[in-house]
């Protein structure tokens, strides 16, 4: 077999536009918006572990939490941004926030700790309203953007969502590779879902035809870097 | 079941005297003309005696018949009331349901079918019977060791197993080798404790070493005891021989094509012939080739574990009535049942390993005192190295059957949650019950109290799940589940075979009114395909699958859909043939004994031995205890190939740790490539420059150490670990197979307990399950013990040759380069090669 191409790690992050906006789709799998200096995040699923052992009796471990917080304590340390969107279904249900561990509850007010910090609310944490710090919106704009957790049935232009934990799939040479990624046209853009333990959605999903009826470009997020993948060469699972 | 011969002369080392037959049944061996058997006679003594006893036998000894007639005698002489008196444990459900059969006869002619009832207990018995057979269980109960995990789990179980006289397992050497041993082990101890004087019997095919099956069969607590041995020597030499046509043989491949037409005559000459391959796609290869030389339109059958069921038991029965000449097959027919009167066997590719020849070879003419006959087809000169090796060692009746395995944590996990559905339990006495399972005799109390912890709240450091736990400890001490719904959970759940995700294969109707499409109802199903190989097809890709070239359409939900691939056309997709049973350390070291030794040479097809020649004359031949090293340029790239003989798994291990180091050693690997004897790495820079100028490169290349901090590093992200983690995850319960109203697919547990592994990899790495996993990856997929072995005998017995081009022992590894591939590795190549693609796209 041949070796893993031996890539530095880059978190120069490919620069794509939205309705006229700078997008930096970075490593971590948040979005970067420089010219706001906001950092967006989607599908964070805090206490999706104690959430399981809570409902069905299966222990996954209870470090999701500090692992997804974890990751984003990188991009906000590396990024340094003013504002910080979770674009909704931040926590895994709306108990979540009351079962967060001291110290990871400690972690959340310190990322916030100076920054503008907005929770969107998604369909999982839609009873989330305090608590947790921050502010609470459905929808936020930003200069030509629109920030919301599910993409509306008519897209604006400028739409920036989540929702759907997209995943796309390669498949050469007898080797498959399938990772989180983010999906973009010309007027909308679905983010990876940010969470430790959060699954993914095949692009290959007609949900995804419906959403992006001309046809999409998928950023996947590798180890090293994001790749940019055409829908053709994206397999189902 | 017995047939027409006479009583062999064998001495059981047994201490209980001989026991006569009862009247009826005395009467009933003379009717048909046969005598007891010593080591049956042997049996019933150690019964009478109350003993437990090993009977190991080779196949046609009647061991089933000695294994059941103690508890026949003692049904005929008893009441015939009481509740069950035997239960009778096999690895294959099919097995017991044959069993059960075959007791009609003797239990009929011995005139008991009015005093003694007996039943079958497998998945597919409907739930009315099995909640019947509890509350009114039969005198005898065949089952398997998931049903028993079940049974004693339940809450009559105490009740039920009472009066339990005797267990019978069959096949034992086959049982205790996998996690199904460990649970199986742990379900034995809990009979021990349910019903005092219960005595077992194992019935095996020769091993290694019976002593350790001796404990398995007996509590090991207070003290490491074992149960009475009875061994029925030899029976009839086996006539088996190499197949030589004469024709010279390639230097690497698995297809054996050049020996096919001598199959074919073989097959012709003989009634009935069961060809045993390593691997499904060497079946469906085989089967292709004997049917294209099939001019004498001869009833060839195929038959493995991926084929429709229906299928298989069509293949069975065609067996059994006596209507196909040969049945090219995998190990799905290596255990248990006589389908037929088979009168050669042929195992065609590399032996593998003595023991499971022998068994094999032990399929023909299932009589102990006729020979029985075989041929082994090597499929490249290599493998004929490997079967003269067997050949030797089935000469001397060698076994190399593996060790006794320490007791998986993972599966005694499932078990502890099991055991509190049963009842209220005090820690104390679980873990001495448990100790009395051999495999988990050394358990430490320490260890034993992390499992019951992780099966409580999951084991956490982060104490997060306490009011979620599932078995919970009450101010008497005593651990209970916490409600009915867990209980349920663990039924659903129970037992060790994870089987890989399958995707059913099924023949697509082509669309009439839309040329090239297909429609994807309405045709049948073949069998199935495992998900990995699937995901790899696309659309129009051609393979071989039940016989025919199929050609992909595509994945439809849970479907793969085909077509039949049109005359003529050749498979394009080129199936892994390779072994999936690595070469065992006893047969490797016997080749490494006999490249070593010129006199031996005259014993090889000549063929081998012209090659060992030629190797000896342009590089060297290894010492049967030394590592040789070859290193040569080749087409721009520099090659450094080695032949420790340790086994395909242990040397891709072997090779990922060597180019880590030549990484970092500055020497620019770019790639290698194993099988089963040796292992070539390649790259920019000069090997043989630089072992020159260091001497002591090499050693420090192969030392000891790589099995540290470098294992470590690469196992953490090494998608192999991911999957034996996986197993460990779902044996333990981590995650559900199967959930109570819930269906969950196996493509959904794959993603999970990948994340899984990362997270608890970085928050928790002492966790229990990843402790499981690496004991498993020591001996399984990865095969870092047998690798340690390896690396702990060479040392300072490098011998390396700098030569100028490829050496004849280099050849059969060099023609591995490019074949294999190892998932999950590398994945941004992959997407940096897609993303290219796009470029292509917006440049054309």
């Amino acid at each position: 077999m041949a070796l893993p191409l031996k890539l530095e790690k880059t978190h120069k992050a490919p620069g794509v536009t939205l309705a006229g906006e700078t997008l930096a789709l970075d490593l971590s799998g948040g979005l970067w918006l420089p010219e706001h200096r906001t950092l967006v995040v989607s599908d964070l699923h805090l206490e999706k572990g104690s959430a399981f052992a809570a409902r069905s009796g299966q222990f996954l471990p209870p470090y999701d939490t500090r692992e997804t917080l974890a990751c984003l304590h990188e991009a906000v340390a590396r990024l340094d941004p003013a504002r910080v969107v979770c674009l909704g279904d931040s926590f895994h249900d709306a108990q979540g926030p009351s079962r967060l561990d001291v110290a990871d509850r400690a972690l959340i007010a310190a990322l916030q700790e100076g920054r503008d910090w907005v929770w969107i609310s998604g369909n999982h944490d839609r009873a989330v309203q305090d608590g947790v710090g921050g502010r609470f919106a459905d929808i936020l704009t930003l200069g030509g953007l629109t920030l919301r957790h599910e993409p509306a049935a008519t897209p604006e232009p400028g739409e920036v969502a989540g929702h759907f934990h997209p995943v796309g799939k390669v498949a050469m040479r007898g080797r498959a590779v399938r990772r989180r990624c983010f999906v973009l046209d010309a007027r909308r853009l679905v983010m990876p879902a940010f969470g430790a333990l959060t699954g993914g959605l095949n692009v290959r999903d007609r949900t995804f035809d419906a959403l992006f009826p001309g046809g999409f470009t998928a950023h996947l997020i590798g180890d090293g870097r994001v790749f940019a993948i055409s829908r053709t060469m994206l397999t189902r699972d | 079941m017995p047939k027409k011969r006479s009583p062999l002369p064998s001495l059981p080392d047994s201490p209980a005297p001989p026991a006569a037959l009862p009247a009826a049944f005395a009467d009933w061996f003379a009717a048909r003309g046969w005598a007891p058997r010593p080591h049956q006679l042997a049996l019933l003594a150690a019964a009478r005696a109350g003993r437990s006893a090993l009977l190991v036998a080779p196949t046609g000894a009647g061991k089933t018949l000695a294994g059941f007639l103690p508890t026949l005698v003692e049904l005929a002489e008893g009441d015939g009331k009481g509740g069950l008196h035997t239960l009778y444990i096999s690895p294959l459900k099919a097995l017991a349901v044959d069993i059960a059969r075959n007791l009609e006869a003797p239990v009929a002619g011995i005139g008991l079918e009015q005093r003694i009832r007996i039943e079958t207990r497998t998945g597919d018995t409907p739930s009315h019977k099995r909640t019947r057979q509890v509350a009114r269980p039969p005198h005898i109960l065949l089952t398997t060791p998931e049903q028993l995990a079940l049974l004693v789990a339940h809450r009559e179980a105490a009740e039920l197993f009472r009066g339990l006289k005797r267990v019978v397992l069959d096949e034992l050497h086959a049982l205790v080798t996998s996690k199904r041993g460990d649970l199986l082990s742990l379900g034995l101890a809990r009979l021990h404790r349910l019903a005092p004087g219960l005595a077992m019997t194992g019935l095996s095919a020769t091993v290694r070493e019976p002593d350790a099956l001796r404990r398995y069969l007996v509590p090991q607590v207070p003290e490491p005891v074992m149960a009475d041995l009875i061994t029925v020597a030899g029976g009839a030499r086996a006539d088996l021989h190499m197949l030589e046509t004469g024709r010279t043989l390639p230097l690497a491949g698995h297809t054996a094509w050049q020996s096919m037409p001598a199959v074919y005559d073989l097959i012709r000459t003989h009634k009935l012939v069961l060809v045993f391959v390593n691997t499904r796609l060497q079946a469906e290869y085989t089967f292709q080739e004997l049917w294209n030389l099939n001019d004498d339109g001869l009833a060839i059958a195929l038959h493995h574990g991926s084929l429709d069921a229906t299928q298989r038991r069509r293949v069975e029965a065609a067996m059994a009535a006596g209507v196909l000449r040969a049945v090219v097959c995998t190990a799905t027919l290596d255990l248990g049942i006589d389908w037929g009167d088979v009168d050669l066997v042929i195992n065609i590719g590399a032996p593998k390993g003595a023991s499971r020849i022998m068994q094999r070879i032990g399929r023909a003419n299932h009589r102990m005192d006729e020979p029985s006959k075989a041929y082994l087809v090597p499929a490249n000169r290599f493998e004929m190295l490997e079967c003269r090796a067997a050949l030797d060692a089935v000469e001397e009746a060698a076994q190399d059957t593996p060790d006794p395995r320490i007791g998986a944590l993972d599966v005694l996990a499932q078990h502890v949650l099991g055991m509190a559905c049963a009842g209220p339990f005090s820690d104390d006495d679980l873990y001495d019950e448990v100790r009395a399972a051999s495999p988990y005799a050394d358990l430490t109390r320490d260890d034993f109290l992390l499992v019951l912890d992780y099966v409580a709240t999951g084991g956490y450091a982060l104490r997060a799940y306490e009011r979620f736990a599932k078995i919970l400890r009450g101010p008497d001490g005593l651990w209970r589940v916490r409600d009915a719904r867990t209980a349920q959970q663990y039924r659903m759940n129970v037992g060790t075979i994870i089987e890989s995700t399958k995707v059913k294969v099924r023949l697509a109707r082509r669309n009439r009114t839309k040329p090239g499409a297909v429609l994807p109802a309405g045709g049948r199903v073949l069998g199935e395909i495992e998900e990995d190989f699937a995901e790899t097809l696309t659309v129009g890709d051609t393979f071989l699958f039940a016989g025919e070239i199929l050609r992909f359409e595509g994945l439809h939900e849970d479907e793969a859909l085909v077509t039949r691939g049109a005359p003529g056309t050749d498979p394009a997709i080129p199936s892994y043939a390779g072994s999936k049973f690595p070469l065992s350390t006893f047969l490797a070291a016997r080749v490494r004994a006999l490249i070593a030794d010129p006199f031996e040479w005259d014993r090889l097809p000549a063929q081998v031995a012209d090659y060992l020649v030629q190797q000896r004359r342009r590089s060297v031949l290894p010492g049967p205890r030394d590592l040789l090293v070859e290193t040569f340029p080749r087409a721009n790239r520099h090659y450094l190939a080695c032949f420790p003989f340790e086994g395909r798994l242990a040397h891709q291990t072997l090779g990922m740790l060597l180019t880590r180091r030549l990484e970092r050693a500055g020497m620019r690997p770019l790639g290698f490539a194993a099988n089963d004897y040796g292992l070539a790495i390649f790259g920019t820079r000069d090997l043989s420059e630089r072992i020159g100028r260091e001497p002591g490169f090499l050693g420090r290349l192969f030392a000891q150490d790589m099995l540290g901090d470098d294992l470590e590093e690469w196992l953490d992200e090494s998608a192999m670990m991911k999957r034996t983690f996986r197993q460990c995850a779902v044996i333990a319960g981590l995650i559900e197979r199967r959930h109570p109203g819930l269906r969950k697919t196996g493509r959904q547990v794959t993603i999970s307990t990948d994340l899984i592994y990362d997270v608890l990899r970085k928050h928790q790495p002492s966790h229990l399950l990843l402790r499981a996993a690496r004991q498993d990856a020591a001996t399984g997929l990865l095969d870092v013990a047998r690798l340690g072995m390896m690396l702990a005998r060479i040392q300072g017995r490098i011998i390396h040759k700098a030569l100028d081009r490829v050496s004849p022992l280099a050849v059969n590894v060099m023609l591995e380069i490019g074949r294999e591939r190892v998932y999950g590795e590398g994945a941004d190549e992959i997407l940096a090669e897609a993303e290219a693609a796009l470029l292509d796209e917006a440049l054309a």
